[in-house]
């Protein structure tokens, strides 16, 4: 490429964006149209986002403190002891094995009652009445079955002072929080979809009046020897600014939020939604967040600028004398 | 040099409505061509061929070098380029200043800013508009607007300049200052295909003219008068 083409293209790419970007402003009632609804089908994808994670969080906050709790007789020799903790580790559904002694029951005992003179004074009385326990973490809390079977034979079951705790039993529950954080995604997922297809609808209706009202100049320019992309160039580069300011306001959207919900209730969560750890979530990731609006916002931009001037700028000439009889008519 | 080799040119399945049937012509470089015929005999459609706003139904063209069979989609602004048009209703941009309209036509082949800044102001005093080169088209007379539409298609200076009716919206003083620029461009050494219905203009020039009536060139002479 001479020296003289790259000065020329890199000109040409000047105008473009300058042209495009003179365009947002002399539409702007359509301009920001296409820019709210953009707007709100962004900040609907970082809240999408954004609850994803905070629901997963939840969820594996509640399983995190399920455990399994194993009472063993104060008669169990250490070798029995170690034997079962062993014959527990090597389960597949198991994440950890904790062993407490009764001694350390005992301080763990204290220090959770510490403020119940009653209950204190009820163990220190005799002897250490706590059994020594083994502690085991389930992978996944709603499979515990195989857990279940190795406790529940006859030489193991021996060993137990008490019956097992499955903390435990919680299945019905973390299965009820399952299905309606499912069916939460599903919704705002649904809802993404449907904000996206409109988005581009109305920024594609943007491009279809935009160029009807520039239907006089985009003669012209075709006529002068304008090349097809400095005609469509100008219409993409102004649907990405589109894409550009509303992913700068949907972060801002989102933050404000955050900040209202900081100030104004003070609370912590809303229902199933953390939303000291959503806050922390968007706080901690905000870069990557502000990297994915802006590549959302300037590719439903594009795409559909890309479509509508496709579309409604026929460059072919198979088609060109269709458009010409046409024109004479609207013109 | 252009080049027509039996080009007809026909809208709609009926061959018998041809709007150009069977054209051939030739001109040399440099050469000043005036096209005559009434309205329909199909003028618009032979400038339409050469500037590939329409394609020929058959029949060959060449333009300055460039055969148009096999000429794709994406080379046509190429073409559009190389050859200057002017249209009787002159097509300029009305928010745009003389200049911004004159530079318009370098500014979407990439030309930089300090040489349109050169080359628009002298294109201006060729067709006598320098001292308006900042007012609006509205503010110009028909005459001055037509000169601005001459001054955009010669600014990148064409082998060719196209004029399709230039004076058909103007008084005759005007018509004549617009001629007279053709005229100067064609001395410089750019070939200038005219129509008009103007038959004093025809009479005065005395150049070639080509008669075209229903689709088909009846005459072709040089030096020649008005005759339809």
């Amino acid at each position: 490429m001479g020296k003289q083409t790259r000065g020329r293209r890199s000109t040409t790419l000047g105008r473009i964006f300058k042209t495009g970007f003179v365009n947002f402003f002399r539409n702007i009632s359509l301009s920001v149209a296409a820019t709210a609804v953009m707007v709100v089908t962004l900040t609907i994808v970082l809240f999408f986002v954004i609850a994803n994670a905070t629901f997963n969080h939840s969820i594996e906050e509640i399983n995190n403190k399920i455990v399994v709790s194993v009472y063993l007789k104060d008669n169990v020799s250490p070798d029995k002891k170690d034997a079962l903790i062993n014959k527990l580790q090597g389960l597949d559904n198991v994440k950890s094995v904790k062993y407490v002694s009764k001694s350390d029951a005992l301080i763990q005992y204290r220090a959770d009652n510490k403020d119940n003179l009653e209950l204190l004074q009820a163990v220190s009385q005799t002897d250490n009445p706590l059994p020594a326990t083994i502690q085991v973490k389930p992978k996944d809390p709603t499979r515990n079955e195989e857990i279940k079977a190795i406790l529940e034979t006859p030489d193991i079951k021996a060993l137990q002072s008490d019956e097992t705790s499955y903390s435990g039993d919680r299945k019905e529950a973390i299965d009820k929080i399952s299905n309606a954080t499912s069916f939460f995604k599903k919704a705002v997922l649904v809802s993404v979809i449907v904000f996206t297809v409109i988005s581009m609808l109305i920024i594609f209706n943007t491009i279809q009046m935009a160029i009807f009202n520039r239907r006089d100049e985009l003669r012209i320019m075709r006529l002068l020897g304008a090349s097809t992309w400095f005609i469509r160039g100008p219409f993409i580069v102004e649907t990405m600014f589109y894409g550009i300011v509303s992913a700068i306001l949907s972060i801002i959207i989102c933050n404000s939020l955050f900040l209202i919900q900081d100030q104004a209730f003070n609370s912590s969560s809303l229902g199933l939604l953390d939303l000291t750890y959503a806050n922390q979530y968007f706080i901690d990731h905000f870069y990557i967040f502000l990297g994915m609006q802006f590549l959302l916002g300037i590719f439903i931009g594009a795409v559909s600028a890309l479509i509508a001037t496709k579309r409604f700028l026929r460059f072919s000439q198979k088609k060109s004398h269709v458009l010409w009889r046409r024109r004479q008519q609207t013109l | 040099m252009i080049l027509l080799d039996r080009v007809s040119k026909v809208y709609g399945k009926d061959s018998e409505d041809a709007a150009i049937s069977r054209v051939s012509l030739h001109v040399e470089p440099k050469e000043f061509v005036i096209v005559v015929g009434q309205s329909g005999a199909g003028k618009s459609t032979l400038f339409k061929l050469l500037t590939r706003e329409e394609k020929p139904t058959s029949g060959k063209i060449i333009v300055g070098g460039i055969d148009y069979e096999n000429l794709k989609d994406k080379d046509i602004p190429n073409l559009r380029r190389k050859i200057g048009v002017v249209f009787q209703d002159f097509k300029l941009l009305p928010n745009k200043t003389v200049f911004e309209n004159v530079a318009f036509a370098l500014e979407i082949v990439g030309v930089s800013n300090r040489e349109i800044k050169h080359t628009v102001p002298k294109v201006l005093s060729i067709v006598g508009l320098k001292s308006k080169e900042s007012r609006y088209p509205r503010e110009l007379s028909g005459g001055e607007r037509q000169r601005v539409a001459i001054a955009r298609a010669i600014v990148r200076q064409p082998k060719i300049l196209i004029a399709d009716e230039p004076t058909g919206n103007l008084d005759p003083k005007h018509a004549w200052d617009v001629i007279r620029v053709l005229e100067r461009i064609n001395k410089f050494g750019t070939t200038v295909l005219l129509t008009t219905h103007n038959q004093d203009i025809v009479n005065k020039l005395r150049r070639r003219v080509i008669t075209i009536s229903d689709g088909k060139i009846v005459s072709d002479k040089a030096n020649a008068s008005y005759e339809v």
